[in-house]
């Protein structure tokens, strides 16, 4: 996911590198960011579903496990503005509920990945040799599992729960991090200030903390956003399966999966929320691109 | 040469090594126990012949022995005896296997093709309509889970139109016809979101090779628009993406569970699934490392085609 780079460039790579090195320079991250029609939407759509995840519940029409009888399978009418699905419950009030959860795993999941990728790349990047074999190598191992058995195997390990799933999405995504950071760290490891903060005697703890770390927040801040992306769609596969939150409790996921054998009668129950999980990686995918462009133009190829 | 492959297979050992261990790991902390599970909800079975079955599968060794033990069978092409079916894995991967590659191959075609054929007319027509209806298809592409385009090819081709069925599947051995109508909606459900990544990268891949001097040369010498995208260009966009229809068609073997379970393909991705589910141990271990082995093993081969493709990397690191 994170070889995808979707953005619209202008008519030269290096015309638009220029251009956005030099608004940058002048108006700052936001206003580059701003520039960009594509990064604007990714903005928007993010934004649009986090104020649904903060305080669309206090607005939802409905209770989110509230049925009503006899209103089974109903299609999208004023009362019921996105339909209702096989118990009666308002699809609409169950997508509001279902971006919060989107949102906390994707924020401690993209945490946790963030965390152990951090760690396990500054080291390896710093200390090379037997270090980042050995660290290369789990991850290596981690790498070569296929990604969502790898996630159901430790969800099936520590039991099925949201917290679970967060667990689960964090490491098998802590890999990627680990790349990135480790990679970011090779190549701010061999400047001038760095060699000369190793001559004067600096910790390799002081010189990670103060003078590696902030040189790569650049990529890592990009990365997140792409990987709060994939950590979206894997709680949506995940909840798919089954796994994590326990029905009734609305995941957009589970509602796709169980309005799947109403398909027919009620195809709405699925497709919103379909649509709603398809939007959400959109926008972070289009943030990630824009963040890219914005924080470090080079990064692009 | 011979040596870059040799160092190349050597480093392959330790991977796969540190994929039985986590695996085997993974495994033994699910919590139950695989001989209830075995024996149903019947809990008339008395503790002596649950304890005879735990023998009899070397369940009440240590867990280093049984590992080992394991270890040493896998070794001499033994994948061991599902706890369930009391089948050996060798013959139940036999049945399996066959339909996950398939639908890999299948899905693999499906994103290849448009991925390949867009991608580089996108970046020939730059900010033409054709590379900005390329850019949508790719964000699209990348955005919609594939158990959603899942279940929207389902709507569309069963319920709407009622072209093909929404589940049922026949071996390609029994009919032909029948299996690729029930194989062709998992596929495009793999094989679309692929197609989007391969547009993207085929695009930008080739842009970087036409901005290079020895292209703008072959331009300057009058050389034809067609030859110089022929013999010039598309040699050397092709490596990486040669890596990434690689890489991303073997992350599909093992990605397909869920596809699998929605259109109730009796695949590998399926049959892991439904073993975690069982703590069927014997089946979870061996044919995660069958997975983890094929996926290492396309990795293996792209990166020697890659050496024989590009002589400098036979010597980098």
């Amino acid at each position: 996911m994170a070889d995808v780079s979707p953005t619209v460039e202008s008519r030269s790579p290096f015309l638009a590198r220029e251009r956005a090195q030099r608004v940058s320079k002048r108006l700052g991250l936001w206003s580059v960011l701003l520039h960009q029609r594509l990064a604007l939407t990714g903005i928007a759509i993010v934004g649009f579903f986090l104020l649904v995840a903060i305080v669309g519940p206090i607005f939802a029409p409905y209770g989110a496990t509230e049925q009503f009888s006899g209103q089974q399978l109903r299609g999208p009418s004023p009362e019921f503005r996105f339909g209702t699905d096989e118990f009666g419950r308002d699809v609409l009030t169950r997508l509001i509920h279902g971006a919060r959860i989107s949102f906390q795993v994707g924020v401690i999941a993209v945490g946790i990945s963030a965390m152990i990728g951090i760690v396990l790349g500054l080291l390896a990047g710093y200390f090379g040799g037997w270090v980042d074999n050995v660290i290369t190598l789990f991850m290596d191992v981690l790498f070569a599992f296929p990604t969502i058995l790898l996630a159901i195997a430790i969800m099936t390990a520590l039991g099925n729960s949201i917290t679970n799933v967060m667990i689960a999405i964090g490491l098998v995504n802590a890999p990627s991090f680990m790349r990135v950071v480790r990679g970011s760290v090779l190549t701010v490891r061999r400047t001038d200030y760095v060699e000369s903060a190793v001559v004067v005697g600096a910790s390799p703890q002081v010189i990670m903390r103060r003078h590696i770390f902030p040189n790569i927040t650049a990529p890592l801040i990009v990365h997140g956003s792409l990987n709060f992306a994939f950590a979206v769609l894997a709680e949506a596969s995940l909840a798919f399966l089954g796994l994590g939150n326990r029905p009734p409790a609305p995941s957009w996921g589970s509602m796709v999966s169980s309005s799947y054998s109403v398909l027919q009668l009620a195809p709405w129950a699925a497709i919103f929320p379909g649509v709603a999980i398809a939007l959400t990686v959109l926008g972070f995918n289009l943030l990630g691109d824009g963040l890219r462009d914005a924080l470090d133009p080079k990064l692009r190829h | 040469m011979l040596k870059f492959i040799i160092r190349r297979v050597l480093l392959m050992i330790p991977v796969l090594l540190g994929v039985t261990i986590v695996t085997f790991i993974i495994v033994r902390s699910i919590p139950g126990d695989p001989v209830q599970v075995l024996l149903g909800a019947d809990r008339r079975t008395n503790p002596e012949q649950i304890e005879n079955i735990r023998q009899a599968y070397g369940l009440d060794q240590s867990l280093p022995v049984q590992y080992f033990k394991w270890l040493g069978h896998v070794l001499s092409g033994d994948l061991g005896t599902s706890l369930r079916t009391k089948r050996p894995l060798t013959q139940e991967l036999g049945l399996r296997l066959p339909v996950t590659i398939e639908l890999t191959l299948l899905a693999g075609l499906i994103a290849a093709i448009p991925g390949l054929t867009f991608g580089v007319t996108a970046a020939i027509k730059r900010n033409s309509g054709v590379d900005y209806a390329t850019t949508i298809a790719t964000l699209a592409g990348v955005s919609v889970p594939n158990f959603f385009l899942a279940t929207l090819l389902v709507l569309l081709f069963s319920f709407w139109l009622k072209w093909l069925p929404p589940v049922g599947f026949r071996p390609f051995t029994d009919d032909p016809i029948q299996n690729l109508k029930t194989m062709i909606m998992p596929a495009m459900a793999l094989g679309l979101p692929l197609s989007a990544v391969l547009m993207r990268f085929t695009r930008s891949s080739v842009l970087e090779v036409m901005g290079q001097e020895h292209v703008r040369t072959a331009r300057a010498k009058g050389i034809p628009q067609r030859q110089v995208l022929f013999r010039h260009v598309l040699p050397n966009a092709g490596i990486p993406i040669l890596t990434i229809v690689g890489l991303q068609v073997a992350s599909l073997l093992g990605g397909t569970v869920i596809i699998e379970q929605i259109f109730g393909l009796p695949g590998v991705g399926r049959y892991v699934y439904e073993a975690i589910a069982n703590r069927d141990y014997p089946v979870v271990q061996s044919v995660t490392l069958v997975l983890a082995f094929l996926f290492v093993m396309v990795s293996l081969v792209v990166d020697i085609l890659y050496a024989v493709i590009d002589p400098r990397l036979r010597h980098a690191t």
